[in-house]
């Protein structure tokens, strides 16, 4: 029996936490008081209360020690830890956060209602992902998973009345139970083995080595499968496109991002943490995932003629870049590139990926449709967006001077940092697939470039809300800037280190 | 006791409730089944926690009263889902939500 003494708790660490909570709270109250013509002022207060959870992480940067245990003490020590790695995704997590506010604005204010829940929802849901990025135990890692995704289940039905919209919000449900239950019981092997929840007791247990090599095997699989299922990789993404097209797009947007980026951090802190000694079973399974996410999500996306619903395919295609660099984590030394690389895309799709959903939102404020047929012409009444989505979806391409080139060639660095049979053979299939997406990104070029306007269009110019072209501003000098200037982002990849990985 | 005799049930009531999940069409089912996973995984964790008695720590026993409450609120969010669907649908079979596909 330990006696009991009272954690130590680093109040300045936890700040971007505490804030969020107090924000919620506060947005929740307000949304008591105020009149239904006033509700938009949520908006705004989470906006700021999203912005204010950024200052400490930017003082903990500047004046805080490299890696802090938030609650320490006897045997809780190394469970809650704010490191680099955690101040980089937290960051990305509230900004992102930060831009779906401002795409949510409008939609919320004229269609729906109910703005302060949603708002509640979207912040308690960014403080499960900021939680996720400090993570360092199986109980916190669980917590936080449930966090981020139970808000976002309900934010995916949020259109009561509408059909689809409930049709995704079940189907996200669903599935999402689903997979975190199976995780679960993968966790619960894994805690058997090692006796500890603590992903670096885990990590020293699991060494596929030993007479219990298969409940090794199977809590790993487990674990991997349950976070497939968060990041939509083949063949565990079927409720993705359909929850994409039926949510209200803002939370699509959310979803495909933040949700999305989450599960990537969740995935990473696992297998560089916990699964260190376990390569054998993660790298080919994961290389498989990869491999068909890649293509499946390509070829998919290819057809499709609703335009959300081409980029669901496309996040899903993307997310098999970021498994290709993943799956090559301590493969002849290439842990550390291949942790860069998944941090910076991320980073890059994130800026890239929001930028897309905004002008998809503007648009449709017009057209009330996202069918690609109904872009028709764009340029010759709205040529700012038609040039700001060109950017987006040349960077989601990987066409040079924009971001997401950068971000590739990242992944591919990895892979081929990590090189032998394993490095070369998804390098290659990578490629491939690089020149395939390309295709379904230029057609939505060519229709908005040179097609005719569709018959009965509105040709007048297309008004476009403030809070939209800061969304924009945002995402557009962030895409631009990444792909023109990478030392930025490169820096920001180079001073991230995972406490506790890499043998450390 | 041998921790074997607990961790076959737990593998037991996880293979009916992974069964229940892909087989059964109504929703309120396919959320007993989930909940039959979750409570194989708290089967498993409090007999390791007894197999780890000496360990000086109680992770899987906390880790058991954590999953015993988010359980509860999910399965508050995804009953209150089916309610939605049934309103609107007037079922809850989970065959007739087909209306996105490709």
């Amino acid at each position: 029996m330990i006696a009991f003494s009272s954690p130590i708790v680093d109040y300045h660490a936890l700040a971007p936490e505490l804030v969020l909570a107090a924000g919620l709270c506060l947005v929740l109250l307000v949304d008591l008081f105020v009149p239904d013509h006033r509700r938009w002022i949520t908006g705004t207060i989470s906006g700021f209360v999203l912005l204010g959870a950024l200052l400490p992480i930017v003082t903990l940067a500047v004046w805080g020690d490299d890696v802090r245990d938030a609650i320490g003490g006897p045997g809780i020590s190394g469970r809650y830890v704010v490191d680099n790695f955690a101040l980089v995704l937290k960051a990305l997590f509230l900004l992102a956060g930060y831009v779906v506010v401002l795409l949510s604005t409008h939609e919320m204010d004229e269609k729906s209602g109910y703005q302060g829940e949603y708002y509640v929802l979207l912040l308690s849901s960014v403080l499960g992902m900021v939680m996720m990025a400090s993570s360092r135990d199986l109980i916190s890692v669980f917590v936080a998973l449930e966090f981020l995704s139970i808000p976002a289940y309900m934010m995916a039905a949020w259109k009561k009345r509408d059909r689809k919209s409930n049709e995704a919000g079940v189907k996200y449900y669903l599935l999402g139970v689903f997979a975190s239950a199976v995780m679960l019981y993968g966790m619960s092997l894994l805690y058997g083995i090692a006796g500890s929840t603590q992903l670096t007791e885990i990590g020293k247990a699991v060494t596929l080595d030993g007479d219990k090599v298969g409940i090794q095997v199977l809590g790993v699989v487990f674990v991997i499968v349950g976070f497939a299922f968060k990041v939509s990789a083949v063949p565990f993404h079927t409720w993705a496109p359909d929850t994409y097209e039926g949510a209200p797009t803002p939370v699509t947007a959310f979803l495909s991002v933040a949700s999305k980026a989450a599960g990537f951090v969740g995935l990473m802190i696992m297998v560089y943490l916990a699964f260190p000694l376990a390569r054998d079973v993660y790298r080919p399974f994961m290389w498989v995932l990869a491999a068909l996410t890649m293509t499946i999500g390509n070829l998919v996306a290819l057809k499709q003629k609703n335009l959300v619903r081409m980029l669901a395919y496309s996040s899903v295609s993307q997310g098999g870049f970021i498994l290709m660099a993943l799956a090559m984590a301590y493969t002849n030394g290439s842990e550390e590139s291949s942790l860069r690389a998944v941090i910076v895309y991320l980073i890059i799709y994130a800026a890239t990926n929001l930028g897309a959903f905004a002008v998809i939102i503007a648009v449709a404020r017009r057209t009330r449709s996202a069918e690609i047929a109904s872009y028709g012409g764009l340029f010759t009444y709205a040529p700012g967006l038609t040039v700001m989505m060109t950017i987006f979806l040349a960077s989601l391409a990987g066409i040079p001077p924009l971001g997401g080139w950068y971000a590739k060639f990242g992944a591919f660095r990895a892979a081929v940092d990590a090189g032998g049979g394993w490095g070369y053979s998804i390098a290659i299939i990578g490629a491939a697939n690089a020149v395939v997406a390309t295709a379904y990104y230029i057609t939505v070029m060519r229709e908005m470039w040179m097609k005719p306007v569709p018959e009965n269009a509105d040709t007048s110019s297309v008004k476009v809300p403030a809070s939209l072209q800061a969304a924009l501003a945002i995402c557009g000098v962030a895409t631009l800037a990444f792909g023109v200037v990478p030392g930025i982002i490169a820096k920001v990849g180079a001073i991230t280190d995972l406490t506790g990985a890499f043998g450390g | 006791m041998l921790v074997n005799n607990f961790l076959l049930l737990g593998a037991l009531l996880f293979c009916i409730g992974v069964y229940g999940v892909i087989v059964r069409k109504n929703a309120v089912l396919v959320l007993m089944s989930i909940e039959l996973i979750l409570n194989s995984v708290n089967i498993n964790l409090l007999a390791f926690d007894r197999l780890w008695a000496d360990s000086g720590n109680n992770d899987g026993n906390v880790f058991a009263l954590y999953i015993i409450a988010v359980a509860a609120a999910e399965v508050g969010v995804g009953l209150a889902m089916v309610l939605l669907i049934f309103r609107n649908r007037k079922t809850i079979s989970l065959d007739d939500l087909s209306e996105m596909k490709g």
